[in-house]
């Protein structure tokens, strides 16, 4: 050999030609400056509850280091049904309808790679976030991008949903409340989309991370309507509501069949969650009322503080009603959403995400999120009026 | 509790504007409540909750267990009250359990504190007992820990 090895060539051709997430570009720029505020950052500034930190140390100390079964430990089973029929409303049994996972992220990986054949249709929305086409992909799926408006709340219509749909569809992915829009469905609206799944036999996957995350209405999940429990695989996570974002833990709720199917890949590929973690999210399901309902109440202040200033300054802004993202419109300031961010960040240290690192009709957009301290909230806010006040 | 009191105990210096933001209400009217809640005597005053430790002050603070006879008219609160108006007692709490008052007490010295203990507390008709404990370093007051919080370490961008 002349060590003219090609390696790109070996690399698998759906791997090679996915690009990398558009925030990776963005975070490389801003870890290149000083005295940045960031409301780019997807995950909660609260630190994790103190009785869940304690608790892992005790659990560390007293040998929680070993492998767990498959599925995850049985008490912590137990206790995410209780809590999922609790919160979203409908039952799973414990025993081989739970199944606990490296996060969200490997549940929709395990779920969409446990459904899909080669060529098999997945319809999710757009704005999204940045993992679910690719994983689509990796899976040997075929996406299917139903563009949300910001005209209607960015919330997912029927008729949106029929007019991409065919014969080869076979899943249907939601994600409410939703990064980065901040949009939320209410029951009525839900049931549409329920009707729309069950008429075209579709399976649902549904990403709740953020379903305790909501302001001005409780949340609905499709599982709690008539007949979506026996076609959805649900997934919920410890990261966004107990901020607990590097225990990387998550769970799928599911029909057996289902859930034994994302078990085997599960088994092959990582074969249990931690157990460390496993065991500070049977804490954290201890009394989450009370470690939620302190943050809930933070961030509605902040979501409130931020939409009144977009108002404020004439930056138009649909209501952002759960998750802790705000996604105002920049496009009448005549610069693409990246070069927006771009050029915020260069003029005045405050960095946002593009829309379009969640999809092309992201386009015309940024994504704020409030998961920052007030102080840096206000600040960012004044940088933001006096950069586009020149425009 | 009114949200509005939750935002001034974070913050009481917040503009009346910006708190006006976070409830989505007016100004004026946070600025009309917030009166209200003074003239009622809800808010009875802001302080600037300081790290005294880092200041190199002259200065003790006592923990002080006070068991009293509860007076036939009055019960504690006569005894109490009279506790209370002493201008080196900086708080006084009612208990439950072996002692009664809980006095947090400040002085110049702790020579001065025992003085106060000794030569005005204790022999206050009522008084029966007191015990005395020393504070050496303040780790947290009023929920805000008192030494340098780790930085935040969150990516600077994530999704």
């Amino acid at each position: 050999m002349n060590g003219s090895l090609s390696l790109r060539n070996r690399i698998n051709t759906t791997v090679r030609d996915i690009p990398r997430s558009g925030i990776r570009d963005f975070f490389d720029l801003v870890t290149t400056m000083k005295d940045v505020i960031s409301l780019g950052i997807g995950e909660p500034d609260f630190d994790t509850p103190w009785h869940v930190r304690e608790s892992t140390v005790f659990a560390l100390e007293r040998g929680a280091t070993h492998y767990s079964s498959n599925l995850g430990y049985l008490d912590l089973r137990r206790a995410l049904a209780r809590y999922v029929q609790k919160t979203f409303g409908a039952e799973y049994n414990p025993e081989d309808e739970v199944l606990v996972t490296v996060g969200v992220s490997e549940a929709l990986d395990l779920a969409l790679r446990a459904l899909l054949n080669p060529g098999d249709e997945v319809l999710y929305h757009e704005p999204c976030y940045v993992s679910y086409r690719a994983t689509i992909l990796f899976a040997h799926g075929v996406p299917l991008a139903v563009e949300t408006r910001a005209e209607d709340g960015f919330r997912l219509t029927r008729a949106m949903l029929e007019a991409q749909v065919t014969p080869r569809t076979k899943v249907l992915m939601l994600n409410f409340p939703n990064n980065p829009t901040g949009a939320v469905m209410n029951r009525a609206e839900l049931e549409d989309i329920a009707a729309f799944a069950r008429e075209h036999d579709l399976i649902v996957i549904t990403d709740e991370i953020y379903g305790e995350l909501t302001y001005d209405t409780p949340h609905t999940s499709i599982i709690s309507l008539p007949g979506m429990r026996d076609r959805t695989i649900f997934l919920h996570g410890f990261s966004k509501a107990w901020a607990m974002t590097g225990f990387r833990l998550g769970y799928a709720c599911g029909p057996a069949e289902l859930i034994e199917a994302m078990m085997k890949i599960h088994q092959y590929t990582m074969l249990c969650a931690s157990s460390l973690s496993q065991k500070a999210a049977l804490e954290a399901l201890a009394r989450p009322e009370m470690d939620i309902g302190e943050m809930v109440g933070e961030y509605r202040r902040r979501r409130n503080f931020i939409a009144a200033a977009f108002a404020d300054m004439g930056v138009e802004c649909h209501h952002p009603l759960g998750a802790f993202y705000a996604f105002p419109s920049v496009a009448k300031f005549g610069l693409p959403a990246k070069e927006f961010a771009f050029e915020l960040l260069r003029a005045e240290k405050v960095a946002v995400v593009p829309g379009t690192a969640f999809g092309a009709c992201g386009e015309g957009f940024v994504r704020c999120a409030y998961a920052t301290g007030m102080e840096n909230i206000k600040e960012a806010m004044m940088r933001f009026r006096r950069f586009i006040s020149g425009r | 509790m009114d949200e509005l009191l939750r935002i001034l105990q974070t913050n009481a210096l917040e503009s009346h504007e910006n708190i006006g933001k976070m409830l989505g209400v007016p100004a004026g009217e946070v600025t009309r409540r917030i009166a209200d809640y003074e003239r009622d005597g809800v808010i009875r005053g802001y302080q600037a909750i300081l790290n005294e430790d880092g200041l190199g002050l002259d200065k003790v603070t006592a923990v002080i267990e006070v068991k009293v006879t509860p007076q036939r008219e009055g019960g504690f609160n006569t005894i109490a009250e009279r506790i209370s108006r002493f201008p080196e007692v900086s708080s006084a709490y009612l208990m439950s359990g072996t002692y009664d008052l809980l006095l947090f007490v400040e002085g110049r010295t702790l020579r001065e504190v025992a003085a106060f203990v000794s030569e005005r507390l204790s022999p206050l008709e009522g008084v029966l007992s007191t015990s005395t404990h020393f504070m050496l370093k303040t780790y947290k007051r009023f929920g805000v820990r008192m030494h340098p919080e780790t930085p935040d370490e969150r990516l600077t961008v994530s999704p």
